[in-house]
């Protein structure tokens, strides 16, 4: 609908959006501007801006911890990514069964999603401490030589994590795909199944592909978390054992706030901005477009 | 028909067994801080308290230290209240004003510029947290309640507009045009039209406002200062303090304490927290 010439002060619309317009915009892409100037500076203990080129991504580029981050980020994103869809996906399907007691069970897949990361990382890190958690009830069980000591392996405790994440995300994921799977009109499933066509069949080849738009939405939306995720590890394991479990966000945290390092906090903060821009402005574009 | 029984089982069976890995660690939390720490000691994961008492509970909510600090989690969580309730309200009421005019006074450009918000929705905000920094110096409402609210309220605007947008688009543009007609003004449509049909996009607005400001951590841990920290940093702090014993029925307590208000919320408004999920994901 097209701005109604009757309105007596047809200036009136604009002027009460342009405040928390222009306060956002400035928020958004004011402060992305800025940063990205400060990860051009000199920045150390406190804001310099004295330019320096792309120094600052050359340490960066040249710091082990990074290149740990970036590893991690990997490993945990393709994890918690892929985990989170495929069981998010698995019980949607299951759910969607006719199953008597389904809001009660669509309840208990989600709550996760309604604490924070930080409520699931401690929660989490007292059940796989080697200590008193999962290890000492497989040992009461019987199960003596159990050994579960991810959580302090340097090289198992980003999996931990991903454990973690996986565990809160899943009903998120499960809740997209279900609301897509009550969207499907049903006439197209009775004719396959008159057509004779088994259940695994029918999910298979007319279901599952007709999800594809909310497949993609789903993607984006755990993807960005993954890259965004820094409660879950900060709870979990602060980053440890040393920088074990550093993602690109706990690093920039690190550097920004503790180590006195602005311009490289600053640096892989832009880092980020890319890697969330590449997965969420194509996306955003060809939604909007469609739209029109 | 048989055949048919057979996958009924199986369908439960995993149904049920994912309903159990869901909910063991809110069962594990809830047993451990029912235990002092020799039921701990001796007792598993899973073992029921054998003297169950609430005093990891009381001591979590007024007597833990995290440093030298022995308050427990209560100023944290008072300091979450004060913080969230404006800052959800705040921005709400500018969510539903920006939808109202994006959807039912649309003019040239606003497309675009809602296009440029919805990055917001997105973008890390790790991007702004070392200007913001020192922008809340300049203001000189730096680790403070005020700067928390600020940042929450301009941060949430992206979402609240979306929210708010996408539901007014569906409400008949008939509706608006006929109030004109009878010489009805911008705000006197909005208030007596658009608003009083809100109540559905109000309650997921409020949820997802309120769930997201609850549980964050980020801003909290970097613009908080001493008196301001919000539950989530508290509860951080508190859980990863390096104490010579670890008191993990405590911990739970308090990580049962920080999660109670979202899990209310959820409980009693799953409906609505799901509905605020899945707009944020799928745009109509």
């Amino acid at each position: 609908m097209s701005a109604p010439s009757a309105l007596r002060t047809p200036w009136l619309p604009k002027l009460v959006v342009a405040p928390s317009f222009i306060v956002s915009f400035c928020f958004i892409y004011g402060l992305i501007a800025w940063n990205g100037y400060l990860s051009l500076s000199a920045s150390r203990l406190l804001p310099n801006y004295e330019f320096v080129g792309f120094e600052q991504y050359a340490l960066l580029w040249e710091s082990e911890r990074f290149h740990v981050a970036l590893s991690n980020m990997a490993i945990f994103g393709s994890l918690f990514i892929g985990g989170a869809m495929a069981l998010g996906l698995l019980l949607a399907i299951l759910l969607d069964q006719k199953i008597r007691a389904e809001g009660v069970l669509r309840t208990i897949y989600l709550y996760p999603m309604a604490i924070s990361f930080i409520v699931t990382g401690t929660a989490w890190k007292w059940m796989l401490n080697p200590g008193l958690g999962l290890e000492h009830l497989m040992h009461q069980w019987g199960f003596e030589s159990f050994v579960f000591d991810w959580l302090i392996n340097p090289d198992k405790a980003i999996y931990c994590v991903a454990i973690a994440g996986v565990w809160q995300s899943a009903g998120f994921v499960m809740a997209l795909f279900l609301a897509a799977l009550r969207g499907i009109d049903d006439s197209i499933i009775k004719a396959a199944q008159v057509d004779g066509a088994s259940l695994p069949r029918i999910y298979w080849r007319i279901i599952i592909p007709s999800l594809r738009p909310v497949f993609f939405s789903t993607l984006m939306v755990v993807s960005h978390l993954a890259i965004k995720s820094l409660d879950l590890v900060m709870a979990l394991t602060a980053g440890g054992p040393g920088f074990a479990t550093d993602l690109p966000a706990t690093f920039m945290y690190a550097m920004a706030f503790s180590r006195g390092q602005i311009g490289l906090g600053a640096a892989s903060a832009t880092v980020m901005l890319a890697m969330v821009a590449a997965i969420v402005v194509p996306y955003l574009y060809s939604e909007l477009r469609v739209k029109k | 028909m048989n055949r048919l029984t057979i996958h009924r089982v199986l369908l439960w069976a995993v149904l049920l067994l994912f309903a159990a890995w869901f909910l063991t660690p809110m069962y594990v939390m809830v047993v451990t801080s029912l235990k002092d720490m020799a039921q701990v000691r001796d007792g598993s994961l899973l073992s029921l308290p054998t003297d169950p008492g609430l005093a990891s509970w009381a001591k979590a909510w007024s007597g833990a230290c995290t440093g030298t600090d022995c308050r427990g989690l209560q100023p944290y969580f008072i300091n979450s209240l004060a913080m969230a309730i404006p800052a959800v309200a705040i921005s709400t009421l500018i969510g539903s004003l920006n939808g109202y005019v994006l959807s039912k006074w649309k003019f040239r450009g606003s497309e675009f510029m809602f296009a440029l918000l919805l990055f917001g929705v997105f973008m890390p905000m790790q991007v702004v947290l070392l200007p913001m920094s020192q922008i809340l110096g300049w203001l000189g409402i730096a680790s403070s309640l005020y700067g928390l609210i600020l940042v929450h309220v301009v941060a949430g605007i992206p979402s609240t507009t979306l929210f708010f947008r996408n539901y007014y688009i569906g409400l008949p543009d008939e509706l608006i045009k006929a109030a004109m007609l009878d010489g009805a003004s911008f705000w006197q449509i909005f208030r007596r039209i658009v608003l009083p049909l809100s109540t559905p996009i109000m309650v997921v607005t409020l949820i997802w406002q309120f769930t997201n400001i609850w549980n964050d951590f980020l801003y909290g841990v970097v613009f908080s200062g001493a008196d301001s920290k919000p539950i989530t940093v508290g509860l951080n702090n508190l859980a990863n303090t390096s104490s010579s014993v670890k008191e993990y029925n405590v911990d739970m307590a308090a990580a049962l304490i920080a999660a109670l208000p979202t899990l209310f919320v959820y409980i009693v408004a799953g409906k609505y927290f799901v509905r605020g999920l899945t707009a944020g994901a799928v745009k109509g």
